[in-house]
């Protein structure tokens, strides 16, 4: 079924002119029937459509005035044969509505979108897997849904069945299945699609850890390797940041950046993070977990002055006060790991061995400084873990605290460190 | 300028807020063929999953019909059914009946039973009520079999019964039936995701709709029993369906000519209005089901 691109003076191959979609908020009732009757006797007149006029931008959290809002309104953009795109924004941005509006399960309210390849997408994996059906029955269901032919499914069911790993409960009844399992099946039916135009949005949020990274690799392949045309949403920075070439953002329902992935994600992450940003203390009162626990933790320069804000060759130092239990008698250790904006585990410090009969007190105070010149600039959180290692985590804060490194010069040459390769970590070196 | 001429030109597809006036779209469909065959499949194979007495439900339910519209229409308030005994001359009205009825109440809940997966992915939508008119096919040509084996015995017995060159026509009849099913689903469908009033309508409009419709009688005997309210019958289209498939099987009334004439104008003009209607809504009836 492939469709062979027509070489073209210029690659476009989704073009999206002026998309807006308007909803009607509430419910439908007798007051619709009002509306209806306007709009319809707008209509024969020969007038337009009086309620596109009205209509608020879409912001859930403010109390507007009228029933309308625009979901989307009058977003533009190209994509070009073979690049991945990113689509990024807060829940409620417009970014389902327009992957909606792309997979054709609603029309725009107004504009169109035009196309030089088939669109098909994975909105949500498994959509119409039907319990009674066996696995391998599901999966022609599955894949006929998504506009493959049982020709194209029958020559691709072994890989499907491999990739998915269930090949043992194929011919049992779906209903019998783990709701990973379920998932797994109906991603691989998925990966497998061959469209010229893939829409994703989210589905790498599920399964286990291990199918998770077969998921990845596989929507690589399919982007990288086979120079397939991808639109993915996704709130995983990292996923997207691995994935794409270019990337859109939306905010209540309009463009608010376009451009080159790494721009576009820090846009994005620096109007996310402006109010929590930076956040060097972390207090926890009532904690109701059992073992020893994390009380508080503060950032501070060498001075001792709580600080947030650190250039990379600082020492922070992490003071942390933790409440120990005087009935776990093994050794256990606090670990702080060091994550990116992207949220990926980046770095990991961690104390010696610890143990209750060093203590007495109810608290104690734990001090440790970090040589941060390894840190490039940029945004990090700290997530905090008690635990007995190997074993289990007594406590254990994501995101607990958060500082900014905001210059590197830890060679004083007096010009900054700044990268266009975008490398995770700085090593100190010694020059000859 | 002549460049972008050409690149205007090969757009393989536009997403634009409404569909075209009339559109079947029947490349599309064609190119979803197996999915229409694979959700027959699914709809013919679950539903006698997890029974005893599996697909046997098919053939129980229009016997037992049978049996009491025999006990209570013809034998207690005595409706004749000339020559033909009356519990064949029912099961063949009933058999006919229930085609229609699933086909009009299955296509018309397409928008509403349909959403989970309307919501999520693209494929030609006329593939949900056409699924139903499919499956409900093979459902009723299960059913049909039953009816022959009684007609076996009846015969066997000595009944006045016969064949006759209408006969071949049955499956145009049949189709007839489905076709006008379809286009009130359609209709009913698209009105419903909205305003689900017209839910209550079917549920016992189509019951209502029976006695008006021939299946208990035939259509002679209503014209001469009371015939001030008779001719409502005569503007059914429905009646004529099922007295004349009653004549291709049975042999009993009559082949009414303008009748079914009538009736296929009828059946045609729905089944435009319904594609109308179902393209009108198919594209953003997600919004509001």
């Amino acid at each position: 079924m492939s469709h062979n691109p027509q070489p073209t003076t210029h690659n476009v191959i989704l073009k999206a002119e002026n998309i807006s979609k308007q909803y009607r908020l509430g419910t439908v009732g007798t007051g619709t029937l009002k509306d209806d009757l306007n709009r319809w006797w707008h209509r024969i007149r020969g007038k337009e459509n009086p309620y596109l006029k009205i209509g608020e931008a879409n912001d859930r959290s403010t109390k507007g005035t009228s029933d309308y809002v625009w979901a989307l309104q009058d977003i533009n953009f190209e994509v070009e044969r073979g690049e991945v795109l990113g689509i990024i924004g807060k829940n409620g941005a417009g970014k389902s509505t327009l992957l909606k509006i792309l997979s054709k399960v609603t029309a725009p309210t107004t504009g169109t979108i035009k196309s030089r390849g088939r669109i098909a997408s994975l909105l949500e994996v498994g959509t119409g897997f039907n319990g009674e059906l066996t696995g391998r029955e599901n999966v022609y269901l599955n894949g006929a849904i998504l506009g493959m032919t049982k020709k194209e499914i029958t020559a691709k069911l072994d890989e499907i069945i491999e990739f998915s790993g269930c090949e043992r409960y194929i011919d049992t009844p779906v209903k019998r299945y783990s709701s990973g399992m379920t998932v797994r099946l109906a991603f691989a039916v998925a990966a497998f699609l061959e469209p010229e135009i893939l829409v994703i949005d989210e589905v790498l949020a599920v399964g286990d850890a291990e199918f998770q990274k077969k998921a990845i690799g596989k929507m690589q392949d399919i982007s990288k390797g086979e120079g397939r045309t991808v639109l993915f949403v996704s709130h995983n920075m990292a996923a997207v940041k691995s994935l794409c070439t270019r990337g859109i953002v939306l905010e209540h329902g309009k463009v608010a950046f376009e451009g080159e992935i790494n721009q576009v994600i820090n846009f994005y992450m620096n109007k996310q993070n402006n109010f929590s940003f930076p956040n060097p203390v972390f207090k926890k009162i009532n904690s109701e977990i059992n073992g020893p626990k994390i009380l508080q933790c503060e950032l501070k320069n060498l001075e001792g002055d709580i600080k947030s804000i650190f250039s990379a060759g600082d020492i922070i130092s992490l003071h942390l006060i933790i409440q120990p239990d005087l009935e776990v008698k093994k050794h256990y250790c606090a670990v702080w790991f060091i994550h990116d904006k992207y949220g990926e585990e980046f770095a990991v410090c961690s104390s010696g061995k610890m143990n209750n009969k060093f203590y007495d007190s109810e608290t104690i105070l734990i001090k440790s400084n970090i040589d941060s010149s390894g840190l490039l600039p940029g945004d990090y959180s700290i997530r905090l873990v008690l635990h007995i290692p190997g074993e289990n985590n007594f406590d254990d804060w994501t995101a607990a605290i958060n500082f900014n490194i905001i210059s590197h010069d830890i060679n004083k040459t007096g010009f900054e460190y700044t990268s266009i390769w975008s490398p995770k970590a700085f090593l100190k070196s010694e020059w000859e | 300028m002549k460049d972008k001429d050409i690149l205007e030109k090969d757009w393989l597809f536009e997403i634009t807020p409404k569909n075209k006036f009339f559109s079947l779209n029947l490349k599309e469909v064609w190119q979803y063929r197996d999915l229409l065959t694979l959700f027959v499949k699914r709809d013919i194979v679950t539903v006698y999953k997890q029974t005893i007495l599996g697909p046997l439900w098919y053939l129980i339910q229009p016997l037992f019909t049978s049996i009491t519209f025999t006990i209570v229409f013809n034998n207690l308030a005595g409706i004749s059914t000339g020559v033909v005994p009356s519990f064949l001359f029912n099961l063949a009205s009933i058999t006919v009946w229930n085609y229609f009825t699933a086909c009009l109440t299955g296509t018309s809940n397409t928008f509403a039973s349909n959403a989970g997966i309307f919501g999520k992915v693209y494929f030609p939508r006329i593939i949900a009520p056409l699924t139903v008119v499919i499956s409900n096919l093979i459902k009723f040509v299960i059913q049909l079999v039953i009816f022959f084996v009684f007609y076996a015995y009846f015969y066997w017995k000595g009944a006045l019964l016969s064949f006759n060159w209408s006969t071949i026509l049955f499956p145009a009849a049949v189709v007839l039936m489905g076709i006008l099913g379809l286009g009130f689903g359609m209709i009913i469908s698209s009105m419903v995701t909205k305003y689900r009033d017209l839910n209550y309508l079917i549920g016992f409009g189509v019951q209502l709709l029976m006695y008006v419709s021939a299946v208990i009688y035939p259509m002679a005997l209503i014209e001469e029993k009371i015939p001030d309210y008779g001719w409502i019958i005569s503007y059914n289209p429905l009646a004529y369906i099922v007295e004349t498939t009653r004549y291709m099987l049975l042999g009993v009334g009559e082949f009414p000519v303008w009748g079914m004439l009538y009736t296929v104008a009828i059946t045609f003009s729905v089944f435009i209005m319904g594609v109308l209607l179902f393209n009108r809504t198919e594209k953003s009836f997600i919004d509001t089901v």
